[in-house]
């Protein structure tokens, strides 16, 4: 577990990006974290930072969005799914089955559905309106073999957990 | 309705066009004649068709598609008078979810193929603005319109048929996502934007100064951060009146929505300002839309509720006006999750 914090929206976007060359081709991101943490602000930064140029909004109404980056990023928000089984019939295999990274928003909240391996990042509220802890758990061996290149690449965000 | 689509007066039969559409939660089918007339336009959420099939229905999976298409389909033509087929079949390809679009469109190739009729590939957001042509059968481009809802929320300069320019869209979230966002937080029902509509009725709209944000710049629209603020306030003072922070948030969203929407108007130089979208159901949207357009000499096409909210009449009609400008779609065109209006 790592633990983070930042300072401002900006901010997260700017750790999303740092966190994004440590990604690669076939990883799984659930981000976490209530209403406004900041999921959507977080891969704003991800998708920038792999030259991602459109707009990355909220896929919360049309549950998935797929952008063309330095490799294929598919967002995806399992806010309205209420039943596992939704998230499944959604295709779920089909949309983890891609040659980039998957980031699915609420992901905590369908993690008995998905693959072992993958890294989740919790969002809450830090000590004024903007600031965020954000918290890293990697689930599976691709993430434990990269914890050091994670620390690394985070460095400056990073406190004692 | 009179049916008056540009052209096909001198027509004698009428042109009939099956529309379907499946690209989110909706399942829609609808027989629209000249694109003008709707004979029939049947949405599933409107129609109970639960007790035909026993069980529960996902509302958002797309296996429920597969369920609802077919019984919404016959319901349309029934409603519809239709016998012996009609003289095309239209359905969106796009933008939407790749799973339930499929559904609609192989749907609709069929019965293309069955009846040895066009198909005609439609998208969405160029549905949405024929959804207003429907009821105002005079209204023609060019003209600005609004398209607010759950998944979206631009502004589109239409110069003529089938020719638009983005002018700006959310940056974060839709502003109908905002509404059910902030109506989840504040402990009321789905989906938001009714249910904040009815809190605020008896709530402040100045109570509190949330931000307006990217109010002068540009075309495009923030929502995310008025949703955190909301958010922010209610943590920090809990004893608040939801319905004060539901008229304060709803001001805020639609101020910001009407004063881009009237500005485009006039910067783009047309005479007409059109909403569409899920959000323009909303009462006080509405209201100051015609306000600020009467203000200004410009024409405000507020279409009803039925026309807001996606349904498969606006496809059929989208789907005519295509197969006059640019012929039937080839069968082999597949769905297209990420399409955006043709510029």
């Amino acid at each position: 577990m790592l633990t983070a914090h930042t300072k401002s929206a900006d901010d997260t976007r700017a750790m999303a990006a740092e966190l994004a060359a440590v990604a690669r081709p076939g990883d799984l991101i659930l981000l976490a974290g209530d209403l406004g943490a900041g999921k959507t602000t977080f891969v704003q930064g991800f998708g920038r930072a792999l030259k991602v140029e459109e707009p990355i909004t909220s896929p919360t109404f049309v549950l998935v969005h797929t952008y063309d980056g330095s490799f294929p990023i598919v967002h995806v928000d399992a806010y309205r799914l209420e039943h596992l089984q939704e998230l499944l019939d959604l295709g779920l295999g089909e949309l983890l089955d891609h040659d980039g990274v998957t980031l699915i928003e609420w992901g905590d909240a369908v993690i008995p559905a998905l693959p072992p391996e993958f890294l989740e990042v919790r969002l809450e509220l830090g000590d004024d309106d903007d600031a965020r802890v954000v918290r890293l758990r990697g689930s599976g061996s691709t993430w434990a073999t990269r914890h050091d290149a994670l620390q690394g690449a985070l460095d400056r965000w990073l406190v004692e957990s | 309705m009179v049916a008056n689509g540009g052209g096909a007066e001198a027509r004698i039969d009428p042109f009939l066009v099956l529309g379907i559409e499946t690209s989110c939660d909706e399942t829609a089918a609808a027989v629209v004649a000249n694109g003008a007339a709707i004979l029939s336009s049947v949405v599933s959420s409107q129609v109970d068709l639960h007790a035909r099939f026993g069980g529960v229905v996902p509302e958002i999976a797309s296996r429920a598609h597969v369920e609802l298409l077919t019984p919404v389909t016959a319901e349309a033509l029934v409603e519809g008078g239709i016998t012996d087929g009609v003289d095309a079949v239209a359905a969106t390809v796009g933008p939407g979810l790749a799973g339930a679009l499929l559904i609609g469109v192989s749907a609709a190739k069929a019965l293309a193929l069955v009846w040895d009729v066009p198909f005609v590939g439609v998208n969405h957001m160029e549905a949405h603005l024929y959804a207003a042509m429907l009821e105002e059968p005079d209204l023609k481009p060019p003209l600005v319109a609004l398209l607010v809802s759950g998944g979206h929320t631009m502004l589109v300069d239409m110069k003529d048929h089938g020719r638009y320019r983005i002018l700006g869209s959310t940056v974060d979230d839709a502003a109908g996502e905002a509404f059910d966002k902030v109506a989840r937080f504040l402990g009321l029902s789905y989906p938001g934007g009714p249910a904040i509509q009815e809190a605020a009725a008896t709530g402040d709209p100045e109570a509190i100064a949330f931000p307006r944000a990217m109010m002068d710049d540009g075309y495009d629209f923030s929502f995310s951060g008025l949703k955190t603020a909301v958010i922010n306030y209610v943590r920090k003072n809990p004893d608040v009146s939801t319905p004060d922070v539901a008229a304060s948030f709803q001001t805020a969203v639609v101020d910001v929505l009407v004063a881009k929407a009237v500005r485009a108007a006039e910067e783009c130089g047309a005479e007409t300002l059109c909403i569409g979208g899920g959000v323009a159901a909303n009462t006080l949207l509405r209201e100051r839309t015609a306000a600020e357009c009467a203000a200004r000499g410009l024409r405000a096409v507020l279409p009803s509720r039925a026309m807001c909210t996606d349904n498969a009449a606006m496809v059929a009609a989208a789907g005519w006006w295509r197969l006059q400008s640019d012929g039937p779609t080839a069968l082999d065109v597949g769905v297209s999750p990420n399409l955006s209006l043709p510029v």
